[in-house]
């Protein structure tokens, strides 16, 4: 008989012995091959979506397949990607973050006053102003148990108030290398866009591959099930704003390098929505449990193309807006579709 | 008692204030109740009881306009009477005390005695002095010594539930239901609402009373009706029955009737050794475990049993850390393990199942494989990156040795069967190499195949020397699979049974906390 132990791991070989080979079964049955169109619908719409909108922009607005309009566009959803991934991970906890207007607002805000101490001490206390809006956030809602949606409220009102205070009026950036940052490119491709892209990648790796990635998805998905398996819940949740914050700085220093100006009572307006927008239409559901780093992507290009294309043919922003709100819809009603052909 | 059920069956009775015949509620095909004759009369207190899934909170709802009867009549003061919504069932005279009080904790005692019907003075505004005068005047009636005017939510519990029921005093309910009042009172608070309650039935009014404390049943109640799978096993005076016949009543068991061996894949004791692997000494959660304590050897599976509401899926969780425990300890192999903390019991190899699987069990968006290793994520990353041969080891190892029939390990757990998400989550927790294990209720709600599986592998893990402790609400499970059953009511301890003691009908007894019977139960094994 065995010591009294641990329940030890058995061998492979053991268990072949016992059990002989293993049979695989419980396929998917005919009900759940039945709502794989929904499933598909919800997994790569927004991609068909994207591909279709390229289609009808090369046949009917002039001068779309250039290099100077494909740069354009994407220098322009830099920003918005950029948060739009923090989102995603936030939103995959089942939480949101409603401050990342508020914390580019104060990063914006932060760069032409701390100029003095060169271009990397600016950023780099930029970026710091996203990590304390960060941790204010987790603490609220890992910390004290804050509804997500409240506490980030809070600080969106809170955090703009400061950025205004410590900004005061617009103001303009003339440091070189802050300027160089906004506009210049690396073969050819906008710093903005090398920078948005190698955080696509980072994130992307997160999310599949590390502890932390994983640790959050399952938190998002049950939380209570989580617990109970020991993982650390409020640490990751904490964490998660943290990296929302600190995303939402570095949009806010490349905003304002690119526009080379600071206006804290205007710049990142709107953050929110945008960014939400592209996590939902990218199919990563409000409900959280699963972060889609692909599809925020394209929800974001996805986004910026249709405000591209109706400000190319005229169309006031009003309606672009409208159209925008149409397309959040029919994105969470395609999940709620889903979800309820899994009950 | 077939006497009471001919009475109700030809006639509603003058002194019935209300009757049910008949009535059937299903639930997606499922018979909630069915074909349910009930009866409560003016001036009577009625015990209303059963175990999970019986059909009290169903009959409940359908005396309170919650639900509509599919089928059946309710009969109120003799008439026949429609319930389409909570509101109706009110007007006539039925009032509900719930658990969880359902008043407005913002508002003072007497706004919310008087809510909807507040004393009006001039200019239709609220006559607040009249309102609160009448409010004293109908809480002193029940001696309940508080502030007419203080804010509700600032009042304990059991006042809250005091608050409610002079409402329902108030409104002149003919009938006042209560759904287990009391389940988180204090033994004073219990003390003034069974007070408020028998002056409430003096005064002619029906009183419905659901709760799991059998003592608080004799105690206050005069009749009964218990309902076992949807349907009135028994009607009577409480009087007349004794504890044993209840419950055998509620489990629905003959004490002779019990399959004694053969029908579980259970073996014999693997015990080992003498000093336990873990030690629960005095573990108190507040108005839920009074100071639990038990030993498990090495080897051995102990098992708990009780009644709904004993405490036993509280005494895993609190030894898991999962339960906030006010005081006691838990000790691992000798070593006082960090109370509160389920990471902190993981560290000390600790293990529990959760008879929810759903809300604390499953990931369901997740697959068969992130769901096994959830619980060594972190043991198996190097440097914040999951090392994915290390989890595709594991996972192989567990899908093969537990049979989980999957198509791939990447599937999503969502869509297995109980019985393959079950062992999903026995896998996740032996992936963890524990010593001991909590397991509740690891055969509920799984089939036939997968459930003699699992019981043989709760075997196989007492074999290598784990402790095991098992929750079971099926006696054949307990009484074959444990080598020491710990019975538990009201949140302690109330007894033991192992060796010649271990078996279905002295557990039967030690249940109904009928110590006499199982005492002469064991004197007869040991004569016999």
């Amino acid at each position: 008989m065995a010591d009294a132990g641990p329940a030890r791991v058995p061998t492979l070989e053991a268990i072949d012995e016992k059990f002989g080979p293993p049979e695989p079964t419980d396929q998917p049955s005919g009900y759940f091959r039945r709502m794989v169109d929904a499933d598909w619908l919800r997994r790569n719409g927004v991609y068909a979506t994207l591909a279709l909108l390229i289609g009808v922009n090369v046949v009917i607005t002039d001068n779309f397949v250039s290099s100077n309009t494909l740069r354009l566009q994407l220098v322009q959803v830099a920003p918005v990607l950029i948060v739009a991934l923090g989102m995603a991970l936030v939103i995959g906890t089942e939480g949101i973050d409603l401050s990342v207007g508020a914390t580019i607002a104060l990063a914006a805000a932060i760069i032409p006053l701390y100029i003095g101490y060169g271009a990397p001490g600016a950023i780099g206390l930029a970026l710091f102003a996203g990590v304390v809006t960060g941790s204010v956030a987790g603490l609220l809602v890992a910390g004290i148990g804050v509804q997500p949606i409240v506490a980030t409220l809070g600080i969106m009102v809170a955090g703009r108030g400061v950025a205004n205070l410590l900004g005061g009026e617009i103001k303009s950036i003339r440091d070189p290398a802050i300027v160089s940052l906004g506009t210049d490119s690396v073969a050819g491709v906008p710093y903005v866009v090398v920078i948005a892209g190698a955080v696509s990648l980072v994130v992307w790796g997160v999310v599949r591959h590390s502890t932390y990635g994983r640790q959050l998805v399952a938190i998002g998905g049950n939380k209570r099930a989580a617990e109970l398996a020991g993982l650390p819940v409020k640490r990751v949740l904490a964490t998660t704003y943290v990296v929302s914050g600190v995303l939402a700085a570095l949009a806010g220093v490349l905003l304002a390098a690119r526009s080379r100006a600071s206006d804290p009572t205007k710049i990142g307006l709107l953050m929110e929505l945008a960014a939400i927008t592209a996590v939902v239409v990218g199919g990563t559901p409000l409900s959280g449990g699963q972060v889609r780093i692909v599809g925020t992507i394209a929800g974001a290009l996805l986004i910026q193309l249709i405000g591209a294309t109706l400000i190319a043919h005229d169309i006031p922003d009003s309606t672009a807006q409208m159209v925008q709100a149409v397309i959040v819809v029919a994105a969470v009603y395609v999940q709620l579709g889903v979800r309820r052909a899994n009950r | 008692m077939s006497n009471s059920d001919t009475i109700v069956r030809t006639a509603h009775t003058a002194t019935a204030v209300l009757e049910t015949v008949g009535v059937d509620k299903s639930f997606g095909g499922v018979d909630a109740v069915r074909d349910v004759d009930f009866s409560l009369a003016a001036g009577e207190i009625r015990a209303l009881v059963g175990e999970n899934g019986a059909g009290k909170s169903t009959l409940v709802k359908v005396l309170t306009g919650v639900y509509p009867p599919d089928a059946g009549e309710i009969y109120f003061e003799g008439e026949p009477v429609t319930f389409s919504r909570p509101l109706d069932a009110q007007h006539v005279g039925i009032s509900t005390v719930y658990q969880e009080v359902n008043l407005v904790p913002l508002l003072s005692v007497a706004r919310n005695i008087f809510l909807g019907r507040e004393p009006r003075g001039r200019l239709g505004l609220v006559d607040v002095d009249e309102m609160n005068d009448r409010a004293r005047a109908i809480t002193s009636r029940f001696a309940i010594d508080l502030d007419v005017t203080e804010e509700l939510g600032r009042l304990g519990l059991g006042a809250q539930q005091m608050v409610a029921l002079a409402r329902a005093v108030s409104v002149e309910s003919r009938v006042v239901i209560m759904d287990e009042p009391t389940s988180s009172l204090e033994a004073r608070e219990v003390a003034t609402l069974f007070e408020v309650a028998r002056n409430l039935r003096d005064e002619g009014v029906g009183l419905v009373f659901v709760s799991h404390r059998l003592d608080e049943l004799w105690q206050l109640c005069d009749s009964v009706t218990i309902l076992r799978d949807g349907r009135n096993v028994h009607s009577g005076a409480m009087a007349d029955l004794d504890r044993l016949t209840l419950v055998s009543m509620m489990l629905g068991r003959d004490v002779d009737e019990v399959v004694e061996h053969g029908a579980t894949e259970f073996g014999d004791s693997h015990l080992q050794g003498r000093d336990p692997v873990l030690s629960v000494s005095d573990v108190e959660v507040r108005n839920r475990l009074h100071g639990v304590t038990f030993d498990v050897r090495p080897g051995e599976v102990v098992g708990l049993a009780g009644l709904l509401g004993s405490g036993r899926s509280e005494t895993v969780k609190a030894v898991y850390g999962a339960l906030h425990s006010q005081s006691g300890s838990v000790e691992v192999a000798g070593r006082r393990i960090k109370p509160n903390s389920v990471r902190g019991a993981l560290r000390a190899s600790v293990a529990m199942l959760s008879e929810d699987r759903k809300a604390e069990g499953i990931i369901s968006d997740l697959s068969v494989r992130d769901n096994i290793a959830l619980a060594v994520l972190s043991r198996c990353s190097r440097a914040g990156f999951v090392s994915e041969s290390a989890i595709d080891r594991l996972v192989e190892t567990f899908v093969r040795r537990l049979q989980i029939k999957v198509s791939s390990p990447r599937q999503k757990v969502r869509e297995l069967s109980g019985g393959n998400q079950q062992k999903v989550l026995l896998a996740r927790w032996l992936c963890t190499e524990p010593t001991v294990l909590l397991l509740d209720e690891p055969t509920r709600g799984i089939d036939v195949g997968a459930k003699s599986e699992v019981q043989a592998l709760i075997d196989e893990l007492a074999e290598q020397g784990l402790g095991v402790v098992l929750i079971s609400s099926e006696m054949e499970e307990l009484v074959e699979g444990a080598d020491r059953i710990v019975v538990l009511r009201d949140g302690h301890v109330e007894g033991e049974l192992d060796g010649a003691t271990l078996s279905s009908s002295e557990l039967l007894a030690a249940l109904a906390g009928d110590i006499a019977t199982a005492d002469a139960l064991a004197q007869e094994h040991a004569d016999g």
